[in-house]
């Protein structure tokens, strides 16, 4: 990154551009996992379906020279695999944590078999929306060269927060999540109502893998996620449940991981691998925090770790 | 005789599983354009074919055992404990870290000072993943999940700053430890004692859950927590002391790589081990007798991942596929104990036949 000719600015600079273009992938692994616990399953297996949604998008984009056709197929492996988790995990006696561990061996196990040949070419990247053209600085245009898919997933959240709290479905989701019983006293499918939020919040992962590969860091490789999938398990924690929190969340999240690289582009070498480590120690930090053995979070989903 | 047909089918279920996704793992190569059954015959002869090649299984089988411990252990107090790679790395770190400190010192104290040093730091580090689920409630899952993450970049900082060699140029590496304070290999084979440290770590595992007091306390816990509470258990010390002998398990496992694999701290330490373990602990339904065959029924999985590139022409990651629908099908025949109740007559095929729509 040219943050040399800005100096120190350059670490806020790189840190605002780390929001965006980093916070991309965990606001809508974030806001997939949110829906799929509102609904009372946890998938830990987002990092599987992450690194699948990265691989087709790519390999879809490199094949067909369409970027967007690249972000649907992303979706849709997300779909195949909720599919598999939605299923799977409602099985009695099956833990739904394990099943999580399962998905992202063998998710990430199905996206580096298939995606090996597409580690060398290089796929058209989605278009981005240059807000810096004002400025004559190259660093300042390169850090606001703004995503439509996190413009997206700017939109989602706030969408989401209205399905759950206005909406027939988002009452269903919310039953069958805090309180399955009552779900079915209501005549609510408990099994199909799950089915479908864990599918809905895999295909948003899906994309979010799209986002990894097709926008920043814009490549597909085998270490193109850092564990967004499984951090965003923790992240919906931190954000309550609530998806307008999860934005923000996303956006410290992204912002911290941008922290080791921007120190180092203007000379603190020292450490860079711990700075690299922020975002992991943040969560541990807010969960020590946050979480108390004296009550439950607020806007935890009852049933959520239950057999039920 | 109930007990009798329980025990058949808790060794059926598991083997029609297993056998299941062996015939799931041939579809997929099949699809990939390979033999299956040349895929078989390969994996059969680079994991069990030879005593050469087996003895490659079984090096390999020594840390998954181990590691597998990290996870069985707290899943006895109903704790799913998935910190087991950074466990892993902060053990051999430690080790490493002993080792030179006590470079100057008579190897058999070296090896034991290596050894309890791996299993402080792993002991501590899931310890700690232990307390903050007894004093503040943080989810095990999550916390030692990141614990992970944080463990790498402290070996990735430590490798490449404080105790890096500086001749380690391309990879960047700790000093290493003196070859003669390295762990030797069992006599008359390329087998290091890494594998026997496994295999008692089970067997003392097996025997402490199973057999004594503390291993009813912890189970009895595992069951139903209030009831412990009003029983008068101490939950929060058996937590603890669960999760550090857990964490030390997999500290050892770290030592053992370092001691006799590797000779130093890199990269090299975090090889998966212990995601491997986590499904070595989940197959084996938590029991540490049963983890150390599975440890070495997927040593030899992993020990064929060479050979399947050779000469099928299929990717490394086949064998990550492979180890993930295992462990699908695997969970998934979780939710078939009790559903036959001809187990009457010891059917070993039929756990399989639901299975079909398992994965597919």
């Amino acid at each position: 990154m040219a943050t040399e000719a800005l100096g120190w600015w350059g670490v806020p600079l790189a840190i605002a551009a780390g929001m965006m273009r980093g916070g991309t992938p965990f606001l809508f692994v974030s806001l997939g996992e949110c829906l799929t616990e509102k609904s009372g399953k946890i998938n830990l297996g987002l990092e599987g379906t992450l690194l699948m949604g990265a691989m087709s998008a790519y390999a879809i984009s490199y094949l067909t020279g369409s970027p967007w056709l690249g972000v649907i197929a992303a979706g849709l492996a997300g779909v195949i695999f909720g599919l598999i988790h939605g299923w799977l995990s409602q099985q009695p006696r099956v833990n739904d944590v394990a099943v999580g561990i399962a998905m992202i061996i063998f998710g990430s196990g199905i996206a580096f078999f298939l995606g090996k040949p597409f580690i060398q070419p290089s796929a058209p990247q989605l278009a981005t929306i240059n807000l810096g053209a004002w400025s004559s600085l190259p660093p300042v245009q390169s850090a606001l060269q703004i995503s439509p898919l996190f413009l997206l997933g700017v939109a989602i959240a706030p969408l989401m927060h209205w399905f759950f709290q206005s909406t027939r479905w988002g009452l269903f989701i919310r039953a069958v999540g805090d309180s399955p019983e009552a779900a079915r006293a209501m005549g609510v499918s408990i099994f199909k109502v799950r089915m479908l939020s864990v599918v809905a919040g895999s295909f948003l992962a899906g994309i979010g893998g799209a986002s990894l590969s097709l926008y920043y860091p814009g490549l597909w490789s085998e270490r193109v996620s850092s564990g967004q999938g499984l951090m965003a398990v923790a992240l919906v924690i931190f954000a309550h449940w609530n998806p307008i929190q999860c934005l923000w969340a996303s956006l410290l999240f992204g912002g911290a991981q941008a922290l080791g690289p921007a120190l180092q582009s203007v000379g603190i070498e020292q450490g860079y691998y711990l700075f690299n480590a922020a975002p992991y120690v943040l969560t541990l930090l807010i969960m020590i925090i946050t979480c108390s053995p004296k009550r439950t979070l607020s806007g935890a989903p009852g049933a959520l770790g239950t057999d039920t | 005789m109930v007990a009798h047909r329980k025990t058949l089918e808790s060794i059926c279920i598991p083997v029609g599983a297993l056998a299941f996704s062996l015939v799931l793992f041939g579809a997929f190569c099949a699809a990939a354009g390979a033999n299956p059954f040349g895929v078989y015959a390969s994996i059969w002869k680079a994991a069990f074919g030879s005593w050469s090649t087996f003895q490659n299984t079984l090096i390999r089988a020594s840390p998954l055992m181990l590691s597998a411990l990290c996870t069985a252990l707290p899943a006895r107090l109903g704790l799913v404990i998935i910190g087991n790679e950074g466990a892993l790395v902060v053990g051999g770190l430690g080790a490493v870290a002993a080792g030179l400190a006590l470079s100057t010192a008579p190897p058999t104290v070296v090896q034991i000072g290596m050894a309890l040093a791996g299993m402080a730091a792993g002991g501590l580090w899931i310890g700690a993943v232990g307390a903050l689920r007894h004093y503040r409630a943080v989810n095990e899952t999550i916390s030692s999940l990141l614990m992970n993450y944080i463990a790498i970049a402290l070996l990735n900082h430590l490798v490449g700053g404080p105790m890096r060699d500086p001749s380690s140029l391309n990879k960047p590496s700790t000093y290493p430890i003196a070859e003669i304070n390295m762990l030797g290999s069992i006599p008359g084979t390329r087998i290091h004692y890494g594998l026997i440290y496994g295999l008692i770590a089970c067997a003392i595992a097996y025997f402490l859950i199973q057999r004594t007091t503390f291993g009813f306390a912890a189970r009895t816990a595992g069951g139903n927590i209030r009831a412990a509470r009003i029983a008068g258990l101490p939950v929060g010390k058996l937590t603890m002391a669960i999760c550090f002998l857990a964490g030390s398990c997999a500290g050892l496992a770290g030592m053992v790589e370092v001691a006799a694999v590797h000779g130093r701290a890199n990269e090299s330490l975090n090889a998966n081990y212990g995601y491997g373990g986590i499904l070595v602990a989940f197959i084996a339904r938590h029991n540490p007798l049963a983890a150390a065959l599975v440890s070495i029924m997927l040593g030899g999985i992993l020990a064929s991942g060479g050979i399947l590139q050779r000469s099928h022409n299929l990717p490394d990651a086949t064998v990550l596929v492979f180890q993930g629908l295992v462990f699908l099908v695997v969970l998934f025949s979780e939710s078939l104990y009790g559903k036959f109740a001809i187990f009457k007559e010891p059917i070993v095929k039929a756990p399989s036949a639901p299975a079909v729509t398992a994965v597919v």
